[in-house]
């Protein structure tokens, strides 16, 4: 039910986000859901992407500071209250987000939002026993 | 005008005499007292009889930091510790200091030669100084502190920092004399004017400034913008702290107070004593120091001597600006750093080749330290918090051993420059 989510290390200067899609692209990665965290010095950039392991792969030869982090791909109803639903879920079990962001497409009818707590499994048996659907990584990657 | 003139002016025969006579009790004493001495002394065959004139000195080993080091903390004091007053301490290449000791009368004789140094700014029993330099483990504070007591002058001991209490003092007291880094001084200036003093209307008349290198382009900045006449004066805590020279008011270099200590200047890379005048590496012998007396010390500060006798009267021969270093330390806000301190703190935390870079400015007078850092992929990690984290205790861990405030600044791999496979450290953009 994890998916692999791939995180760079990235300073705060012009061109770097440019020069890490360049290095995906020219690698046939295609990139699924990003977001960026930053600070006055540098930031983080969180990429899900079609093959995590090759990404991973490409971009350190490329000189980059990488790391894999396990993740959830949640299916959150695109209505309103849709993400309070899935929210109120892990707040009730006591799991705290450090986290998420939401995915570029959509996954049918849902929104997909990746979500990182550090407890992952609790947090996957507490949401599907809601019946809230997670994806698997095979389907985020095919997506 | 000088403190001591029977010593000041004596005849350059009469200091060489004087000067032997004194390095042959030193000599004897490191060898009887101090293993480390008497070790080196025999490999290089040399007993202390076979010291019979001045000359003679170029036969013995050099001393380094790396020997202070590798006795640390005590092991090259030439007294019990019975005998030890007090220690100062500096920064060492890593993380251990450099300590020296003195006894009660190398406390008096720092003493006795800062009243010297102070005489040649002019002062007097009727000065106030104001000791701008850090107290504490560092030798600046407290040992301007001990000499202008012994002047008899009134000493403000108000140690480093808070320029605005500086400035009411300055106003309030009356101060006629200021000690501190140039640097500091400069920035005291344009905090000052920037607060509408009139440092023409205050009664300042010197400032002795040292423990950094600067210019004959400060010295005119500093006289104009505080209205006082700016001298230099040189130490290092090895060898006493401030007051081993001194500029007179000729300035025209600093007068090393040779009944002391014996300079010499050497090629950096072969170790041969230079021909007079020529520019080296400043090598000192303490001939009177008691609790920690140094066998040339290689100082790796780049001067030369000036033997011309002097407009002032003093004999002692004079040492030029330092111009640089033959190591890699740095001087931030006085204070002694060597980019070797950082690798130090990197290795701590488990890095095995740690890649960083000490990047120096000078904005508004203030140095300022950055630390770049490349993130190594075990130390990187996906949230902000936990880099933010690394960098706060990198800072912390990197102050305290540097004893400066420092900033550090995670960056990217690769992004430090790598020259001919050997890192480069240090990016200097200081402009003195």
């Amino acid at each position: 039910m994890k998916v692999k989510q791939i995180s760079i290390f990235l300073e705060n200067k012009s061109g770097r986000l440019a020069q890490v899609t360049r290095v995906l692209g020219d690698n046939g990665i295609n990139i699924r859901a990003l977001a960026i965290a930053d600070t006055t010095d540098f930031g983080i950039l969180r990429l899900i992407v079609n093959d995590p392991d090759r990404a991973y792969r490409v971009l350190r030869e490329a000189g980059f500071t990488v790391s894999a982090t396990d993740v959830i791909a949640v299916e959150v109803l695109d209505e309103p209250g849709g993400l309070a639903g899935v929210l109120a879920v892990l707040q009730e079990a006591n799991l705290n987000i450090e986290y998420l962001y939401a995915f570029l497409q959509k996954a049918s009818k849902a929104a997909l939002v990746v979500f990182r707590v550090e407890q992952l499994d609790q947090a996957i048996a507490a949401l599907q026993a809601k019946g809230i659907r997670i994806l698997s990584g095979e389907e985020v990657y095919a997506l | 005008m000088y403190w001591d003139r029977e010593y000041e002016t004596m005849s350059r025969e009469q200091l060489r005499i004087l000067q032997l006579e004194r390095l042959k009790l030193t000599i004897e004493r490191v060898y009887r007292n101090v293993p480390f001495y008497r070790q080196r002394f025999i490999e290089a065959g040399i007993k202390p009889s076979s010291i019979r004139t001045l000359e003679d000195l170029r036969r013995l080993p050099f001393t380094t930091k790396q020997d202070l080091r590798d006795n640390y903390p005590f092991g090259l004091f030439a007294v019990p510790m019975s005998d030890v007053v007090r220690v100062h301490a500096s920064s060492g290449t890593t993380g251990k200091p450099t300590v020296v000791g003195y006894t009660q009368n190398d406390i008096n004789t720092w003493a006795e030669l800062i009243a010297r140094s102070l005489t040649c700014a002019g002062a007097t029993r009727f000065d106030v100084v104001q000791n701008a330099y850090g107290y504490g483990l560092f030798t600046g504070g407290l040992g301007l502190h001990f000499g202008v007591e012994r002047l008899g002058a009134t000493v403000v001991p108000v140690s480093g920092g808070n320029t605005r209490r500086q400035l009411m003092l300055m106003q309030d007291f009356g101060t006629t004399i200021l000690t501190c880094t140039p640097s500091y001084a400069l920035y005291m200036a344009e905090e000052g004017q920037k607060m509408g003093l009139d440092f023409k209307k205050l009664p300042l008349k010197a400032g002795i400034f040292g423990a950094e290198p600067w210019s004959e382009r400060m010295r005119q900045q500093l006289e104009e913008k505080l209205d006082l006449m700016a001298l230099d004066i040189y130490g290092l805590s090895e060898i006493m702290g401030p007051g081993v020279a001194m500029e007179c008011a000729a300035k025209q270099g600093m007068h090393i107070w040779e009944d002391h200590f014996i300079p010499e200047i050497i090629d950096p890379a072969t170790g041969e004593v230079l021909p007079p005048g020529e520019q080296g590496e400043l090598v000192i012998t303490t001939i009177t120091k008691e609790a920690f007396p140094l066998i040339r010390y290689r100082t790796r500060d780049i001067t030369r001597i000036d033997p011309e006798p002097c407009s002032c009267g003093r004999t002692h021969v004079r040492i030029k600006r330092i111009t640089g270093r033959s190591d890699d330390m740095l001087i931030i806000r006085g204070v002694n750093v060597f980019p070797s301190q950082v690798e130090s703190v990197l290795l701590e935390f488990g890095e095995t080749e740690p890649h960083y870079l000490l990047v120096v400015d000078r904005k508004e007078n203030l140095d300022s330290l950055e630390i770049w850092v490349e993130v190594a992929e075990h130390m990187f990690s996906d949230t902000v918090r936990k880099l933010e984290d690394l960098e706060y205790r990198l800072r912390e861990r990197i102050e305290s051993v540097l004893g400066i405030s420092a900033r550090v600044k995670l960056v990217e791999p690769n992004t430090i420059p790598r020259s001919e496979g050997k890192a480069k450290r240090v990016v200097d953009r200081r402009q003195i």
